[in-house]
């Protein structure tokens, strides 16, 4: 490896034909930077894409109620119902499968005059009755204070807990929110949290604006009744969100007479299916990637392979002066192999180099222009993938070596000598 | 130190076969100083590139120095080569990119002796040779009686037992022949071994025993 006239013998082939060497050379770059080009995006969209989940937990549903559409037990079809607190009950207890249920109920808040008042200043926000069980569901992130608590709950506390958008809109820069009171349709709430989205984009600017009070406070102070708007649940780590989906569905459907077979009367969303869904897609284009970047990179590596045909063609009668003089197949074999895995390796290391170098480029616009990235986060590759690359690289090297150096000793000595 | 017995070699090319040794004997002893002389095609190169294990041939017995050669493997061919033979060409056949002292060292890179050493080495066998301010140049800044020079040189570093010159004066005008040749004989003084092919007069004149060739057959035997 450490052998001067090795490497004098690589330099001295590589440098013969400069622009042969650059080209091959190139075709090897190509592969290798289209492959961490394509990945690296890939990687972004996957980034962008999942962080619009914010911290969801994946294995979560949705239900709420819809129009029923088949008439059933008296009742005629179209007919609107609502989910009840004795829902709630039923549903923890006779489905153990549930890890976190989270009952919501909205008062209002879109399309409407101002509804929240503090001193001269309003604004219009979505006004949301909680559980303490959603932020383990879909996660916040606090900047100062707290979630609503089971006291909160029990006490119907009059208390809000208030996204950073609606702090903007309500404060001045420098009070303090927390302990303060707004106004919220009429009825004043005590600020105990303020949070902001852990989304991106559009999305996050969305979750920003709302106001989170007790489930409890909210259903009461707004004459909901024992109404509840809809359901999240997530299910026990082991089971399938699936299995709590349908088991709910059928519980729900029993107890405010729906037909069984009514597929439009109970509405929900699986995210679970969504986020497979999604993978399954993210898999694809990984998949792609990597056929359309090894094709790419073959190509350069059989490049590769060509010109060291022709490179041995060429050094014939030199290769027959090393065996006269006694070169070993195995010294000649070997030196052609390495000048074949130094081309490949240093094109190949370049080609990663300058996409990495790319890809940091682009991040570095994106963060600095502050533009709209909701679907390309953080472009790059990892470190792993990066030293499979190179890994397959040197592989590809020998290969693409191996059988213009096996034609090299493939040639009795003295028809290499007399080769002119 | 060399014995060959009824060797016969034949090339195929195509339908044709062109049968160019048609058994040759013959007996060359350790310190002997002969030339092999004959027409174009007459079989003398193909016989030097048996000798020099360049070559195979076809049937016959070929012993060097007590071992007997045929049908050796490429490893084993080169190594014999490496440590028995040293080799002579008309055209030099110097490896272009490397100077002069590192085209002498070849033979010991084959044999894994450390860079510095067999440098060091080269450089005693330049001096010898007259050539130790050429050292680091490269072969096309050399004249042609330069890179014989140096050709020989790079023929004597691994102590061969024997030297094999194709035509070693074919490519130099008279005066350059006359000095290649008086190296030669003063390395067949040393006690090795050498043979050259040759088609001129003078040059086999020089040597003590001229071999000719005539149609793959050795025809004549003559002592200077």
């Amino acid at each position: 490896m450490f052998d001067i006239d090795r490497w004098q013998e690589i330099y001295h082939v590589l440098r013969k034909n400069k622009l042969r060497t650059f080209l091959t050379a190139f075709g090897v770059f190509w592969g290798i930077f289209m492959l961490v080009i394509m990945l690296g995006s890939g990687n972004g969209l996957q980034r962008g894409v999942t962080q619009n989940f914010g911290d969801m937990a994946t294995n979560s549903v949705f239900i709420w109620t819809q129009q029923t559409s088949i008439p059933y037990k008296g009742f005629p079809r179209g007919r609107q119902y609502n989910f009840d607190n004795e829902d709630v009950i039923a549903i923890r207890h006779s489905i153990p499968e549930i890890k976190y249920l989270a009952p919501r109920i909205q008062a209002g808040g879109f399309m409407q005059t101002n509804n929240v008042i503090r001193g001269l200043k309003s604004g219009i926000f979505n006004i949301m009755g909680d559980y303490p069980a959603f932020n383990k569901i879909d996660p916040l992130n606090f900047t100062s204070g707290r979630f609503i608590n089971d006291l909160d709950i029990k006490d119907k506390r009059k208390v809000a807990v208030i996204g950073s958008r609606v702090v903007d809109f309500l404060f001045t820069k420098n009070e303090n929110p927390i302990n303060q009171y707004i106004q919220i349709q009429g009825v004043y709430f005590q600020v105990i949290g303020i949070f902001t989205s852990k989304r991106t984009g559009e999305q996050a600017n969305q979750e920003n604006q709302n106001i989170y009070l007790p489930f409890t406070t909210l259903q009461q102070t707004y004459n909901y009744g024992n109404a509840v708007g809809f359901f999240s649940i997530t299910s026990q780590d082991d089971i399938p969100v699936s299995v709590v989906e349908e088991k709910t569905i059928r519980l729900l459907k029993k107890r405010h007479a729906v037909a069984p077979a009514d597929e439009t009367a109970v509405g929900h969303f699986n995210l679970k299916k969504e986020y497979d869904k999604m993978q399954g897609l993210f898999f694809g284009i990984r998949l792609l990637v990597w056929i359309v970047g090894t094709g790419t990179l073959l190509a350069g590596v059989i490049g590769v392979s060509n010109i060291m045909l022709v490179v041995v063609r060429e050094r014939t009668k030199e290769i027959g002066i090393q065996r006269a003089l006694g070169a070993t197949p195995w010294k000649v074999i070997s030196q052609i192999v390495m000048e074949s895995v130094v081309l490949t390796t240093f094109a190949g290391y370049f080609g990663l180099v300058v996409g990495v170098g790319l890809l940091e480029l682009i991040n570095f616009l994106l963060g600095s222009t502050g533009a709209n990235t909701e679907m390309f986060v953080h472009p790059g590759i990892d470190f792993s993938v990066a030293v499979t690359a190179l890994t397959i690289l040197v592989i590809c090297g020998v290969l693409a070596g191996m059988i213009p150096a096996r034609r090299a000793v493939s040639v009795k000595p003295i028809d290499a000598l007399r080769y002119e | 130190m060399i014995q060959i017995k009824q060797i016969h070699k034949s090339y195929i090319t195509g339908q044709n076969s062109l049968h160019v040794l048609k058994g040759i004997d013959l007996e060359i002893k350790a310190g002997e100083m002969i030339s092999i002389m004959g027409a174009s095609g007459s079989g003398k190169s193909t016989l030097l590139n048996i000798l020099g294990i360049l070559d195979n041939y076809d049937s016959g017995e070929y012993f060097l120095d007590g071992v007997k050669i045929n049908r050796l493997s490429e490893r084993k061919a080169a190594q014999l080569r490496n440590k028995m033979l040293g080799f002579v060409f008309q055209s030099f056949n110097l490896v272009s990119f490397k100077n002069a002292m590192e085209n002498v060292a070849l033979p010991l890179y084959y044999q894994d002796v450390p860079r510095k050493k067999r440098n060091l080495i080269a450089m005693e066998y330049l001096e010898r040779m007259g050539l130790k301010e050429w050292a680091h140049h490269l072969p096309n800044e050399l004249s042609g009686g330069q890179k014989q020079r140096v050709a020989i040189a790079r023929a004597l570093i691994g102590k061969p037992k024997v030297i094999l010159a194709d035509e070693p004066t074919g490519a130099l005008d008279s005066t350059t022949s006359l000095e290649v040749m008086d190296i030669l004989q003063e390395v067949n003084a040393t006690g090795i071994t050498v043979i050259i092919v040759t088609h001129e007069h003078d040059i086999a004149m020089r040597t003590r025993k001229t071999i000719r060739i005539t149609d793959g057959n050795i025809t004549e035997v003559i002592v200077n």
